[in-house]
């Protein structure tokens, strides 16, 4: 059984036939005959470790799609190598020792080529030991800091999405100058929000503010409102990250506790991620501020890459599913997916990648990539790849919410993500 | 044949087979039965307490977790030495169930299974709450230069599956010794009657004690050797999840067999493994699957060998 | 905020929580008291209840009074029904042995978690309140000797909230009627008291099961309607109200329904001032250390008799 390769788990009959007409237009015959020629040979077999079950689900789906859509367009456009590239996809339940089961299933079992995917970053660390061991290139999309921190090994890469040190400095200014200078920050008391919460310190205080309260929330808890009056009185800025399924609930409670007399807010789009922007009681929203990783609302300047992004994934101009306006996509995260997917293309490609034995190969292709363009291939922006600390940089979007809808007012250099190296892993051995 | 034969017999044979599959499997499944046998001690350690001496625990994922941490915070922090920091494992294990047990043990019934469950929840808490240390739910890896034990590097496939090896057979053994044993026999006993077994002028408190000990120390051991030998630390192994699965497996196993955490462990490691190359949907085949279970295998796999083929089965 | 408005919201929410709590573990204190089993599905049928809501919600659209009050009334009953048919097919066939018992609800809490999935999504999804006004809460303070009103900032409650605690109220007042006031509550504990005596004097004990089984998951599908605006409905979410409740019905006292309701509001209301004091992980483990040691001084619950 080799898996329900490529399929989006959420085929709709309108979608299938869809697909079936494209599938005809595309048997026009110099496209069939290049087609025909690269089915002759092996496709380069991709494993995708997918949040399908498990408190990922939701951003699983929508990696899921994103992937599907990519592959489909790597494919019609001659696949890779003159070879197709095929999906298997494996869930990972969100669980970090079912994420190195995975990996080694991909490597023993499923004999691909790399392993790809997942985003939560227990799973990413969880998985990583076996991918290095196994020497199988791994290349996830979990914005983590796990992979520049120098944690991880050679053969794991993240060159698709910029990793939360990044994103949180790079607000700093913004917000400082903005917004106030005395910041509560409202966080879930994990990794991924100690992440946040030190860096935000950090930087802040770089420029000139200060970091009034730290809230820490347990990530079993379902209530928030009473942890809520721990807000110092001065605070000019709330700061609000937070994730998993209760995230609409924090934020709506967030809402009742100021009623008409809120400080300024600023919030990392997780807090809302997946989440209508038109759900009851998140009214209160309108002026306060999200970090989004890729506009979720198409913009009035939006780019031709986007726009064809956008009509790959099947997602609409208020990032929702075309079929369904309210199937609000993870549109801040899953660019990833296809931008990794477009970075091992070009890796493959660099290095005549050939089949497993060329592993090596791929991985100092990929470290040798610096400058991505603006492009269909790299549609959330131009960005930097640090070969050293196999960690890409980019640029972040600032958005404040209109109307209902999040217009970008501020977009972030290249520049103000960068921090100093944290590790060299070109001097591991391969 | 004797009993006591017939138990060496199969016993020993499932060690050696296990020893032989090591050079005839194909990678994949060489890996996983490696992973398979630490898990399975792990089950094992629960056994001792729930299948021998009646005790219900849900907090058994704290032990593993109180291995895995020993373990992983003593390389971490204190650079220790692999056969070290898998001393600290057992060692934090040994404490860790001591305090739990002479607390938990003034309970009995549901009331057991709830005080072991807040405990463990307090120490999954506990983990997340220390994440200058720990690293939270994200826990931390174990890199490959400190996972070199007497020389030997645990990374390597072959290496693992001997290290998994060596635990498996030692924890069947010595429970195996164990149960046979006069010890082994009051826990059976309390299991059955324990207002006789304490009439009959047994320190009941005491074997129950030392019962929550060992089991304990054996899964914190697993733990700790999982740790070690798949590189990674993290709280997810301290959730509730962690301490159902044990449970689980035993009971599909067969509670109070010897083989049964093993088969059990197998079973379900298998069972989650092809049905989810087959549909997205396993956790469904899963549930059927167990549900079928209790309907018709009712004492778990090694329960019902016990019942129509072998009587004597340990 | 000072100390005694912060109180007052922590005791508020707390008792929100304390009354969605007291609906699920009265219904698995039931099932728990008459049946002797474990149900470890019981959070999937909060869960189910929940999703059940939004559902019918968005089918019937209008007011979202209208589609609320007709979950209110029909998902319970689903839910219910749902229940019996799991406890006439699998429960009874394993003769509500205690240990296979609980195997066969760890199987019927994947299947139902999976079928969610698969169906309604991963997706947390929201269910417009019936009605939902920010009440601004006033507090005293000192002014030259002189008691004086003041509305500090962010002590408030919603209307919503206030009625969910009513309705629970409501509701748990109605079992405890049907318990001590009507022939099938007098079948129930009959069979709580003495299974084979009940059976003797002719007592359908199957049907009263599967009554007793359903009657539990409807309670806790009924919690997750009332919570359902305030949270949202996620296939995950039945965890946390399993583990909550289980607690409640063992420091209330095996099957005693007001034991679980005492107790229910002395969780509920315990977490919330906790974290008043600590800071919030920290506030969480104190609880959760807290319970486990009433329960090891005091095992046979706060209000149970120690059974022999």
């Amino acid at each position: 059984m080799t898996n329900d390769s490529g399929k989006p788990s959420t085929t709709t009959r309108r979608g299938a036939l869809k697909t079936l007409a494209a599938g005809a237009g595309a048997a026009s015959l110099p496209l069939w005959a290049r087609y025909a020629q690269a089915q002759t040979s092996e496709p380069i077999r991709i494993g995708f470790q997918v949040h399908r079950t498990g408190i990922g689900a939701a951003y699983g789906r929508w990696y899921d799609r994103t992937t599907t859509a990519a592959v489909d367009m790597i494919n019609a456009a001659g696949g890779i190598n003159g070879r197709m590239v095929e999906i298997l996809a494996e869930d990972d339940g969100t669980d970090p020792k079912r994420g190195a089961e995975v990996v080694e299933k991909f490597a023993n079992q499923h004999n691909c080529d790399i392993g790809f995917g997942t985003l939560f970053s227990h799973v990413v660390i969880g998985s990583a030991p076996r991918a290095g061991e196994l020497k199988l290139p791994y290349f996830v999309v979990s914005e983590g800091h796990h992979v520049a921190s120098g944690m991880l090994n050679r053969y794991t890469l993240q060159p698709g999405i910029t990793d939360v040190k990044s994103q949180v400095q790079a607000m700093a200014p913004f917000v400082s100058q903005n917004l106030g200078k005395k910041v509560t920050m409202i966080f879930p008391d994990f990794a991924f929000g100690h992440d946040h919460r030190d860096y935000f310190t950090a930087a802040i205080q770089e420029q000139g503010g200060e970091v009034v309260a730290q809230i820490a929330i347990p990530p079993t808890e379902t209530s928030f409102t009473k942890y809520f009056p721990k807000i110092p009185r001065e605070t000019e800025v709330v700061y609000h990250v937070m994730v998993g399924p209760a995230v609409l609930t924090f934020v709506k409670e967030l809402g009742e506790f100021f009623g008409p007399s809120r400080p300024e807010m600023f919030g990392f789009i997780d807090s809302l991620e997946a989440v209508d922007m038109a759900s009851p009681g998140l009214e209160f929203l309108e002026g306060t501020y999200f970090w989004e990783g890729n506009p979720r609302y198409a913009q009035t300047d939006q780019s031709e890459y986007d726009k064809l992004y956008r009509t790959a994934v099947g997602v609409d101009e208020n990032g929702a599913s075309v079929g369904d306006p309210k199937d609000i996509s993870t549109y801040a995260h899953m660019f990833g997916c296809w931008e990794t997917l477009y970075v091992i293309k070009a890796g493959m490609e660099a290095a005549g990648y050939q089949g497993p034995a060329d592993r090596a190969k791929l991985i100092e292709a990929v470290e040798a990539i610096t400058d991505m363009p603006h492009s269909n291939e790299h549609p959330q922006g131009t960005k930097l790849f640090n070969g050293k600390t196999h960690q890409v940089f980019g640029p972040q979007y600032i958005s404040r919410v209109t109307d209902g809808k999040l217009i970008v007012v501020h977009t972030t250099s290249i520049e103000d993500t960068m921090y100093p190296d944290e590790v060299d892993y070109t001097t591991q051995p391969l | 044949m004797s009993d006591r034969a017939k138990t060496v017999l199969l016993h020993g044979g499932l060690l050696a087979l296990l020893f032989a599959l090591q050079f005839m499997l194909p990678a994949y499944h060489h890996g996983n039965l490696a992973r398979v046998m630490v898990l399975a001690s792990y089950a094992i350690g629960f056994n001792v307490l729930f299948g021998y001496t009646g005790l219900l625990s849900l907090g058994h994922a704290m032990f593993f977790a109180a291995g895995m941490y020993g373990m992983g915070l003593a390389v971490q922090v204190f650079d220790a030495a692999p056969a070290l920091a898998l001393v600290a494992g057992a060692g934090a294990g040994l404490v860790v169930s001591g305090v739990v047990g002479m607390l938990a043990l003034r309970t009995a019934g549901v009331a057991f299974m709830i005080v072991t469950l807040m405990f463990a929840q307090a120490g999954y808490l506990t983990i997340l709450y220390f994440g200058s240390y720990t690293r939270g739910d994200e826990g931390f890896v174990i890199q490959q230069a400190q996972r070199i034990l007497w020389g030997i590097d645990l990374s390597d496939p072959t290496n693992r599956y001997f290290a998994a090896f060596a635990l498996f057979a030692s924890c069947l053994l010595i429970t195996l010794w164990l149960v046979r044993a006069p010890f082994g026999k009051v826990l059976i006993a309390i299991r059955e009657n324990e207002e006789r077994a304490m009439m009959l002028g047994y320190d009941v408190f005491a074997h129950k004690l030392a019962a929550v000990i060992v089991s304990g120390t054996i899964a914190a051991m697993a733990g700790a050797v999982y740790g070690l030998l798949f590189g990674y630390v993290g709280a997810s192994f301290a959730s509730v999840q962690y301490s159902i699965f044990p449970l689980l497996w035993v009971l599909l196993g067969g509670a109070g067999t010897i083989l049964g955490p093993f088969i059990g462990t197998l079973f379900m490691f298998y069972l989650i493994d092809l049905s989810s190359g087959i549909t997205t949907a396993y956790m469904l085949v899963a549930g059927v699957a167990l549900v079928a279970l209790t309907l018709f295998a009712p004492q778990g796999l090694a329960g019902a060998v016990r019942k129509r083929i072998w009587r004597g089965l340990p | 905020m000072e100390i005694g408005p912060y109180l007052m919201l922590a005791s508020l929410e707390g008792a929100v929580t304390a009354a969605v709590l007291a609906l699920t573990a009265v219904g698995l204190s039931l099932v728990f008291g008459v049946m002797r089993v474990v149900n470890v599905a019981h959070g999937e049928f909060f869960m189910l209840g929940a999703v059940l809501a939004w559902w019918i919600t968005s089918l019937i659209g209008g007011h979202p009074a209208l589609g609320f009050a007709v979950a209110l009334l029909v998902v319970p009953v689903l839910v219910g029904l749902l229940a019996a048919a799991a406890d006439m097919t699998v429960l009874k066939r394993v003769a509500y042995d205690p240990e296979r018992t609980i195997v066969a609800t760890i199987g019927i809490l994947y299947i139902l978690q999976q079928v969610t999935l698969m169906t309604y999504g991963a997706d947390a999804r929201p269910v417009e309140p019936p009605f939902n006004t920010r009440l601004a809460l006033p507090w005293v303070e000192f002014v030259g000797g002189k008691l004086q009103l003041y509305w500090p900032w962010g002590l408030s409650t919603t209307s919503y909230k206030l009625a969910v605690i009513g309705a629970a109220a409501g509701v748990l007042l109605g079992v405890w009627w049907g318990m001590t006031r009507t022939k099938v509550g007098l079948l129930m504990r009959a069979t709580q008291m003495d299974r084979d005596m009940a059976l003797a004097f002719g007592i359908p004990v199957e049907r009263v099961y599967a009554l007793v089984f359903g009657l539990g998951a409807g309670l806790a599908a009924m919690a997750a309607v009332l919570i359902v605006p305030i949270q949202q409905a996620h296939y995950l979410m039945g965890g946390d109200p399993l583990l909550l409740s289980f607690i409640v019905v063992i420091i209330g006292g095996l099957g005693s329904l007001p034991g679980t309701v005492v107790a229910a509001i002395l969780i509920g209301l315990s977490d919330g001032i906790i974290s008043v004091f600590f800071s919030p992980t920290l506030a969480k483990i104190l609880a959760t250390l807290l319970v486990a040691l009433v329960l090891v001084f005091r095992p046979q619950g706060l209000f149970g008799v120690r059974r022999a």
